[in-house]
């Protein structure tokens, strides 16, 4: 086992056997259960949805860059909208980290074989792939304009589009949210290598733990809410539509018990890709572990008892607002733990500034922006003033793009050694982290201030007095474009063309570091026993990590 | 626990076939299988728990309109079908233990008794649902309370009476709100029996396999998950019989 940085004048040499090499020909992918090999069908699958959604995102920033609505209908405007959030949402958000860098991960850091049900990890790509065919079907057929968020009685009665073919994409694909999340926590219960104790765990495991229990708790809610809903549109019986005896409001509660966990199915797993990198980087171990490790459940329990402000002007009791917008600030004790803790680990140490380090940064800025402005929205009056507004858009996007993106590409770069066996080129890769960090703020920043003046979201033409910020905002958008396509194209170039990785080239203290790269078909050549804690780094002089197994 | 693990691992004959490769002994194996059957289980309360939820809702906005609807159901075919479930409970406990003690003639019997059982239920829940599309009670256009209701064709003849009623009187009920309680009942008892469908089937499955020999006291896992299932799909039942069936009870 190779547990030392190479020294620069040592020639690397590829491991001779490892999961890329162990089998080939199309059968071998699409029957495999390897879950390092799951993991890579899974980022082929999203990263195609998330050049869709982005050039839905193109078509409405290209829209808004003139206050008349002048490249698309009104009509075509709310379907280009709808389905940039849904793509988005259900189809690369929910699946990025935990069911590409999870999927690939997790066994590698716990010292396992494979995930605890290798077959049924293979069963949930299929059902994604199922229920992304059936929405793309939806969106060639003519899409759908609801909005992501299917609000009854217009998706349940009024809407024209393909509502019921949305749906039913959607409610497929939660199951394969599910399995991946039941695979994820039997695996982390029952197939730790020997020694490696809960709270030896590395954060990324407590992170995607906490993920875990909100997809399985909340996933079915939202698959019962979209059959229910399919069945009123379909025979027109049912529960939510008032001419049908039913209560509207009902299905806000219902959509979003799901809806609003969700978004912390997209962030908790970044903020455990930063919590790896940060440590690596600085060479120390983490401030604080445990409250980083307890944050993650915090907020996923939290996470469940929110969701009732999305409701503040919907009917709901002013009495259930206010308890709904305790509870909304109060997940920002655990979210700032987080921050805190991170920022401390930086205190007084030495950073080493590569790409996944700088992605890591900007992480911790956007999402804090994100998280505050989250507590503005928490507040009943100020969200009554920027309800539906683009304050709203600007919030959750600094949330799941400056969030939940850059902490998927920051662990997409730090892991790329070891998924693919090379290196990716260090330059273009500090030019794609400054390109996105620069076009993202430019993006959506002027979208704070354009909510603030009371732009609202979801309308196609608005008022002269809000162009130039808009046109800030498409100007921001193209540039973020071609930040998100850089990364695609040097990463596919360095698996062929990048300099050969060794196991660990940071080095970092993680199991996951301590095989090959890529690692062999059964991940280890001998079960691992850990002996010491997730960051134990020795100091940089000394090269070695600490334990040997 | 790691430890232990390591002594069970040379256990001879179909136990180490049974064993996939990325577990290092059975034990590991039967622990993974049986939290995976809970997590699961806790996903269909959480499944379930929308309707629950939607049911709570109406029942407490609309409680005369339920118990109305409620009195329509067949008390008594509901009840023999909770024994028929609870009976089928104890006859899948049965070969669990069986299973256990490898006992294979008697497992082969009790999970054909639970599996007949099960169908038994679904053909009494066939029986009902027939007679209540017979009656018009699905929701929709053509649904309608019983001639001899004088509440219902009031309705019909004018929905928005209820204000003009003297208070005397038994209140109006809104057809609709009716409509809405057999929505209910026909979503959760149709879902319900969506789930047996699936454990007759997973029932099936192990009668076939049971007698090809494959189940013995070192490795009976899926016995014992379907046993779990089964018991689930057994307690949603009993929420259901007496939230739907015996809501009208009293007056």
């Amino acid at each position: 086992m190779i547990s030392t940085a190479p020294k620069p004048s040592e020639v690397i040499v590829p491991p001779q056997r490892h999961y890329l090499n162990a089998g080939y020909g199309v059968k071998s992918w699409l029957l495999t259960t390897d879950h390092k090999r799951i993991g890579l069908l899974y980022l082929a699958s999203i990263t195609l949805f998330f050049f869709l959604g982005g050039a839905f995102a193109t078509i409405i920033r290209l829209e808004l860059a003139t206050p008349a609505g002048d490249l698309v209908s009104s009509e075509n405007y709310n379907k280009f909208f709808t389905m940039h959030g849904v793509v988005m949402i259900f189809f690369f958000l929910i699946p990025s980290v935990p069911a590409v860098l999870g999927n690939f991960l997790i066994p590698l850091m716990i010292g396992a074989k494979d995930v605890a049900f290798p077959r049924l990890n293979l069963l949930s790509w299929y059902v994604y792939n199922i229920g992304a065919i059936i929405t793309l079907y939806a969106i060639i057929a003519g899409g759908v304009d609801t909005g992501w968020t299917f609000y009854a009685p217009l998706s349940t009665t009024y809407s024209n589009t393909n509502v019921m073919a949305t749906g039913v994409g959607i409610f497929i694909t939660g199951f394969s949210s599910i399995l991946t999340g039941l695979n994820f926590i039997v695996t982390i219960h029952t197939l730790r290598a020997p020694g490696l104790t809960w709270l030896k765990m590395p954060l990324f495991l407590w992170a995607h733990y906490a993920t875990s229990l909100i997809q399985v708790l909340g996933t079915p809610v939202i698959a019962i809410t979209i059959l229910l809903l399919a069945f009123e549109r379909a025979v027109h019986v049912g529960i939510f539509d008032p001419a049908l005896g039913g209560d509207p409001v009902l299905f806000q509660h219902l959509f979003w018990f799901y809806s609003h966990p969700a978004v912390y199915i997209m962030i908790l797993p970044s903020m455990g890709i930063v919590s790896e990198i940060v440590a690596t980087f600085v060479r120390k171990n983490i401030f604080g572990y445990k409250f980083i490790a307890f944050s993650s459940i915090a907020i996923a329990v939290f996470g469940f008892l929110v969701w009732g402000h999305h409701m503040f002007v919907s009917s709901q009791s002013v009495y259930a607002g206010m308890v709904f917008s305790f509870l909304s600030m109060a997940v920002a004790i655990p979210s700032a733990v987080k921050v805190f803790n991170w920022t401390a680990t930086l205190y007084k140490s030495s950073v080493s500034y590569q790409t996944p380090m700088l992605y890591a940064f900007g992480f911790i800025g956007l999402f804090t922006i994100g998280g505050l402005t989250g507590l503005f929205l928490a507040a009943l009056g100020f969200d009554v003033h920027v309800h539906d507004t683009y304050f709203v858009v600007a919030h959750f996007h600094y949330i799941m793009v400056g969030g939940a993106i850059m902490g998927y590409l920051g662990g997409l770069h730090y892991w790329w050694p070891k998924i693919s066996g090379r290196m990716y080129p260090e330059g273009w890769a500090k030019l794609g982290v400054l390109t996105i960090f620069v076009g993202f703020n430019l993006t959506f920043f002027p979208q704070f201030l354009l909510g603030y003046m009371g732009m609202p979201r979801r309308y196609h033409a608005y008022s002269e007095e809000f162009q130039v910020l808009n046109v800030m905002s498409s100007a921001g958008a193209s540039i973020l474009a071609v930040g998100y396509l850089l990364p695609m194209i040097y990463l596919i170039w360095s698996m062929r063309y990048g300099p050969v990785a060794s196991a660990n080239p940071w080095p970092s203290t993680g199991l996951e570091w301590r095989t090959s790269s890529p690692p062999p078909p059964e991940n280890f050549e001998k079960t691992p026993v850990v002996t010491w804690h997730a960051y134990e780094f020795k100091p940089r002089d000394q090269a070695e990590i600490v334990g040997e197994f | 626990m790691a430890e232990s693990h390591a002594a069970t691992v040379e256990g001879s004959g179909p136990s180490t076939t049974a064993l996939a490769h990325h577990f290092e002994d059975m034990e590991q194996q039967r622990e993974a299988g049986t939290l995976g059957m809970w997590v699961f289980l806790i996903t269909e309360i959480m499944f379930f728990g929308g309707m629950f939820l939607a049911y709570t809702l109406y029942r407490s906005k609309y409680p005369d309109e339920f118990a109305r609807g409620s009195r329509e159901l067949s008390i008594l075919l509901g009840g023999i079908n909770t024994v028929v479930l609870i009976g089928s409970s104890l006859t899948m406990a049965m070969a669990v233990h069986s299973a256990q003690t490898g006992n294979r003639k008697k497992l082969i019997g009790f999970l054909a008794v639970t599996l007949l059982l099960g169908l038994t239920f679904l053909g009494i829940k066939a029986v009902e649902y027939t007679e209540k599309f017979e009656h018009h009670h699905f929701p929709g256009v053509n649904f309608k309370l019983g001639e001899h209701s004088e509440t219902a064709s009031q309705v019909a003849q004018k929905p928005d009476g209820a204000a003009a009623q003297p208070q005397a009187q038994k209140p109006v009920l809104d057809s609709k709100r009716v409509q809405l309680f057999f929505w209910i009942y026909f979503a959760m008892t149709g879902m319900h029996a969506l789930h047996m469908i699936i454990g007759a089937g997973a029932l099936s499955f192990l009668i076939y396999y049971s007698r090809k020999g494959r189940y013995t006291p070192e490795y009976y896992a899926p016995v014992e998950l379907t046993g779990l299932y089964w018991h689930f799909v057994d307690i949603v039942w009993i929420f259901l019989f007496p939230l739907l069936y015996l809501l009208g009870l009293h007056e």
